[in-house]
């Protein structure tokens, strides 16, 4: 592992400082399960590790008078999985916390950090594998094996977001806010992520000097129910092959009049099917609706050689997931 | 029997395995008829023992390979090369040579050497920290001219590809043929013929302690090893050769193990290079293997590939089986027994290796076999369902072999054949099905001649038991202990193991299922001679006569009468105690054992994911020598094969040549969540006379029964290993343009 400087700060601008502006040769370490493994195998060599969990106050579950949440920065995502008031409102979060890693990184992990993490494609994660995310001319999965790889949105790169709690967030309407040099942004979570086309080397738009300090969930409206559906090859620590985030509010009648679906371990960013909660607004989340919506949202998948399976596989895992919010 | 004979001995003749050849030798035994007796006169041997172990390795006390750290100890690294093939054209060590804390750099290949697979070591070093190590890697400066390589077998055999060894060597070379009968009568007259083409991919031991060694010069200059391996003797044979010293001024200890399922014999090129680099910096240098190189070169189960023709006659026997096949490992070989269980009277089996530039094949438990199994057992199912024939019947009809004849019908019962047998596979309510299947293993499981075990009594009472074996975590010190207790009759905390390590007397390496029955005789022995050897010593320090003494439980009765406890005995012996030795006989181990299993499976019919829900695993094994012990060795058979049958696949890339899922995060291990309910039988038989081992049984059939299991839930014939989502989604026809 390359020699790194090792920085403890106690303030957002402070570690903002320290990140400077060379990209990627400082890095924020929080709980460090995803940058300290990518150091290890020499994907990433920063001079500098700004050691970001000394910041006072970023580590709090906080609820306001609406029921809208804000959750620090370090809040691990074993803190969230058992707050039972997170999983009576916000169902849709900690299932899919469940559902990702084992307890022993979920111990670690930082909320913040999964959302900044980088993408699992065993080519990226390859040393001697030059590809276009680090710098190289071309995307190896495209040739090569991808049954893990994008269905949707991919191109040049078809990497997957890995991250479970994405997806639900984006679902739950969050936001995070970002601090860095003078300047505070809150920006939608949907838009926080880039796709490849738009910056092949980077999955976000955080600057180097930026952080996130917060992410924050809207209050629920009555009728509103939300739930996380993965499918993976094995259920002790895997990746999604598909998963499904939904978060559906319904009126008296039972008609829903708002609903958001997002998939995930299918496209680079967490993918939002927006054609699909049209679909389902207006009506009753009855069998055929969630079929009829199902096969929208995987409309525009266009697999590469090894993937296809995961256009039925998605498909049913939306279903589900659908099914759980009736 | 009053008393204790004289010890007659005899000399018999013996093989014994030194650097992998074997050598026949003379060796003087006890003249005595050797037997394990009624199991109603063992107290502890053939009953339930928590492992003595068990309590250190849970309470991290146990020491491996990996957690030994000397004073003075450097870090080992190995270079290897990025590319699957390349010739070196140049080689650089001297900037990794200046960096601050790297002490020594060894160039394993020299310029205008050729490395055939991405993995292949080029150069090795030793310096002050795991991370120095790491760092000095990437300064060795190796310029390569890539070269044309292949790596999927299928593109490999094509005549036109790059050779893999050497351009006057082709690829594919003939492998293993069989042919008896004539297939060509045998399918024309047959009731059901069955075609199918079968592939069982390409695994990684993934041992959770990786191959490696810490080699420390001494100040005398003899040598100290500690070694993950499962032969301290062979290492040290290995290790003797590589130093240039004799045996003698060699030690090579492997207190525990963490794992090694066949790819841990040799010393390695890992072995030689900590020993050169120990040698020159004269520092202790521990040298283990990271998961990348464990994945690309410590070894792997080769693939299988098999076109499969089988027909059955009217009357449910099989009548023939015609089969054309290949297999990769790597630079290695390849290759598996078939039709493997079944005696069909009419075969043809050609098969070949296929070379590729991957890291080289090894023994993987049960070398050839779970792919056999695989392969064969589908095709067997296959052909019993087209003839409208329980696959059950089907296979007690054609398998003649009596121990596994029993062994169907106590799993059939267990698992609730009759109950949960589908008769139309596919069919059910809701999107998860269930369904069974079955299928058999075949393994010799005899022991091997030349180990020598030693016994020492002391005064104090105190007992030890020693021999040169190792304990791969399958048990062997608690039973070791159980014979000298039952055989002395002493509480069994009296007795104190000695093992994993090269001083002690001789004993073979760890695989095969050898281990048990090359080890439990020559314990036995020793223990016989042992108890000989104590009343000799007694009754000489008495005066009481000798043939009127005997061993009961707690002490000695003299003359029918007289009791000495068995402190007060010890205390009458010489000072130094007594020491006997004893060798493996042949007649108390024996070969030739079976083993069933069952698997009830649930499918998602439609996100085609399987999941295992219970096993019944029932295994013959001879005399039994420790029931608990045992049944962890079928439980970690079971589980392994169920990663053979859902999970596991190491994957390379055409375009890169490289593994491009050398860890455990994309190399799918089974994990707690994949785990079945586990129910494991053992058929104990009056006929046993011998003890057999049990490591390669039970990983046999666990695959092929998951299978079957599959199809019986769904009607999907999933004809490739593992069985993932995307395999199964696509013999549900549910992937388009997919097959499965």
């Amino acid at each position: 592992m390359k020699s790194f400087e090792y920085v403890r700060v106690k303030s957002v601008a402070d570690a903002s400082r320290m990140l400077g502006s060379e990209r990627d040769e400082a890095k924020l370490l929080a709980g460090g399960t995803d940058l300290l493994g990518e150091m290890k195998d020499y994907i990433v060599t920063p001079s500098r590790l700004v050691a970001f969990r000394g910041v006072p106050n970023l580590d709090k579950i906080e609820w306001d008078d609406k029921g809208g949440l804000r959750l620090g920065a370090l809040v691990t995502l074993a803190r969230i999985q058992e707050d039972k008031r997170i999983r009576e409102k916000f169902a849709v979060l900690p299932e899919a916390i469940d559902l990702a890693a084992m307890p022993q990184i979920r111990n670690a992990a930082t909320i913040a950090g999964n959302l900044a993490q980088r993408p699992r494609c065993w080519y990226y994660r390859d040393e001697h594998t030059h590809c276009l995310k680090k710098g190289g001319d071309k995307c190896y999965a495209v040739n090569g094996e991808n049954q893990y790889h994008a269905i949707l949105g991919g191109g040049p790169c078809f990497i997957v977001h890995p991250s479970d709690p994405a997806p639900a967030l984006v679902a739950l309407g969050a936001s995070v806010v970002i601090a860095g040099g003078d300047r505070s942004r809150t920006v939608p979570l949907e838009e926080f992520f880039v796709l490849p086309s738009q910056n092949v080397r980077r999955e976000n738009i955080l600057e180097q000097n930026e952080v996130i300090t917060h992410v924050v969930i809207p209050a629920a409206t009555p009728g509103f129910r939300s739930a996380y559906v993965k499918e993976r090859e094995k259920d002790s620590y895997d990746w999604a092959l598909a998963a499904a985030a939904v978060a559906a509010t319904r009126d008296g009648s039972g008609n829903v009049t708002s609903c958001r679906i997002v998939l995930g371990g299918v496209a680079p960013k967490p993918w939002r099917a927006a054609e699909a909660e049209k679909a389902l607004v207006g009506k009753p989340l009855s069998e055929s609706a969630i079929k009829e919506a199902a096969k929208i949202a995987l409309a525009g998948a266009v697999p590469l050689d090894q993937n296809a399976y995961k256009v039925p596989l998605a498909t049913v895992v939306l279903e589900r997931a659908l099914r759980k919010v009736v | 029997m009053a008393g204790v004979a004289p010890p007659k001995t005899k000399k018999v003749k013996s093989t014994i395995t030194v650097n992998g050849e074997e050598k026949e030798v003379e060796i003087e035994v006890l003249d005595v008829e050797a037997s394990w007796g009624k199991p109603e006169d063992r107290k502890y041997v053939g009953s339930r023992m928590t492992r003595l172990d068990g309590y250190d390795k849970v309470t991290g006390r146990a020491k491996y390979t990996y957690d030994i750290n000397l004073p003075g100890m450097l870090n080992g690294a190995i270079l290897r090369s990025p590319h699957a093939k390349a010739r070196i054209t140049a080689i650089n060590i001297d900037a990794a040579k200046a960096l601050p804390g790297v002490k020594s750099v060894l160039k394993l290949k020299d310029a205008g050497a050729i490395v055939r697979y991405a993995g292949d070591e080029v150069a090795a070093l030793a310096a002050e920290t795991p991370e120095i190590a790491e760092d000095a890697l990437r300064a060795i400066k190796v310029t390569y001219e890539p070269l044309p390589f292949v790596v999927k077998e299928e593109l490999a055999r094509d005549p036109e590809a790059p050779r893999v060894i050497s351009s006057e060597r082709p690829n594919v070379e003939p492998g293993r043929a069989t042919t008896r009968g004539e297939v060509g009568p045998a399918f024309e007259k047959a009731a059901a013929v069955i075609e199918g083409e079968y592939y069982a991919q390409a695994r990684v031991h993934a041992a959770l302690e990786t191959h490696g060694h810490v080699v420390a010069y001494q100040p005398d200059g003899s040598v100290k090893v500690w070694s993950s391996t499962q032969g301290v003797h062979g290492v040290a044979d290995e290790m003797a050769n590589i130093t240039g010293l004799p045996k003698d001024r060699i030690e090579v200890v492997c207190e525990h193990m963490g794992g090694g399922f066949g790819a841990k014999f040799g010393a390695g090129v890992e072995g030689r290079a900590a020993s050169l680099l120990s040698k020159e910096t004269g520092r202790p240098v521990k040298m283990m293997l990271d998961r990348r190189g464990e994945a690309e070169s410590a070894g792997n189960s080769p693939t299988a590939k098999m076109k499969v023709k089988i027909a059955a006659d009217a009357d449910g026997k099989l009548a023939g089986v015609e089969a054309e096949g290949y297999g990769t490992g790597g630079i290695g070989s390849a290759g598996v027994p078939f039709p493997y269980i079944y005696p069909v009277p009419n075969v043809k089996v050609q098969q070949a290796t296929v070379r590729t530039n991957l890291g080289p094949s090894n023994a993987m438990r049960a070398p050839g076999h779970p792919q056999a199994s695989f392969l064969m057992e589908s095709a067997v199912d296959e052909l019993a369902y087209k003839l409208g024939v329980d696959p059950l019947e089907f296979r007690v009809k054609n398998d003649p072999f009596p121990l596994r004849q029993a062994e169907y019908k106590i799993g059939a019962e267990r698992i609730g054949w009759a109950r949960k047998f589908n008769k139309t596979p596919g069919r059910g309510s809701g999107p998860k099905l269930t369904g069974v299947g079955v299928a058999a293993a075949t393994w010799g499981g005899g022991g091997g001649g030349g180990s020598l075990c030693d016994v020492k009594i002391a005064q104090d009472g105190s007992v030890v038991v020693e021999l040169g074996t190792q304990d791969l975590g399958t048990g062997t010190r608690t039973y070791m202990r159980a014979i000298v207790a039952d055989e002395l009759m002493v509480p069994i905390e009296k007795v104190r193991v000695k093992i994993g390590n090269s001083r002690y007397g001789f004993s073979g390496g760890s695989g095969g299922s050898t281990t048990t029955p090359s080890v439990a005789p020559a314990v036995k022995m020793a223990a016989m001679q042992a108890k000989f050897d104590f009343l000799t010593a007694l009754s000489k320090s008495t005066g009481e006569p000798l043939d009127k003494m005997e061993i009961k439980p707690g002490g000695v009765v003299s003359n029918g009468t007289k009791n000495h406890s068995w402190d007060e005995a010890c205390k009458r012996l010489p000072a130094g105690g007594t020491s006997s030795r004893g060798a493996w006989v042949p007649g108390l181990a024996q070969g030739g054992i079976g083993g069933v299993q069952f698997a009830e499976v649930e499918v998602d019919m439609e996100t085609g994911r399987v999941r295992c829900k219970r096993i019944v695993a029932v295994h013959d094994c001879g005399v039994v020598m420790n029931k608990m012990t045992l049944e962890s060795q079928i439980n970690g058979g079971i589980i392994q094969g169920i990663g053979f049958a859902l999970t596991e696949e190491r994957i390379a890339d055409r375009h890169t040549g490289r593994v491009v899922n050398p860890n455990l995060e994309e190399y799918k291990i089974p994990g707690p969540w994949e785990m079945p309910e586990f129910e494991v039988v053992i058929y104990e038989y009056p006929e046993a006379k011998g003890v057999s081992g049990m490591a390669e049984s039970p990983v046999i059939p666990t695959a092929a029964a998951i299978a079957n299991a599959v199809y019986n839930a769904s009607g999907a014939r999933v004809r490739s290993l593992p069985i993932v989502p995307a395999r199964v989604l696509a013999a549900l026809g549910k992937v388009k343009g997919a097959t499965a």
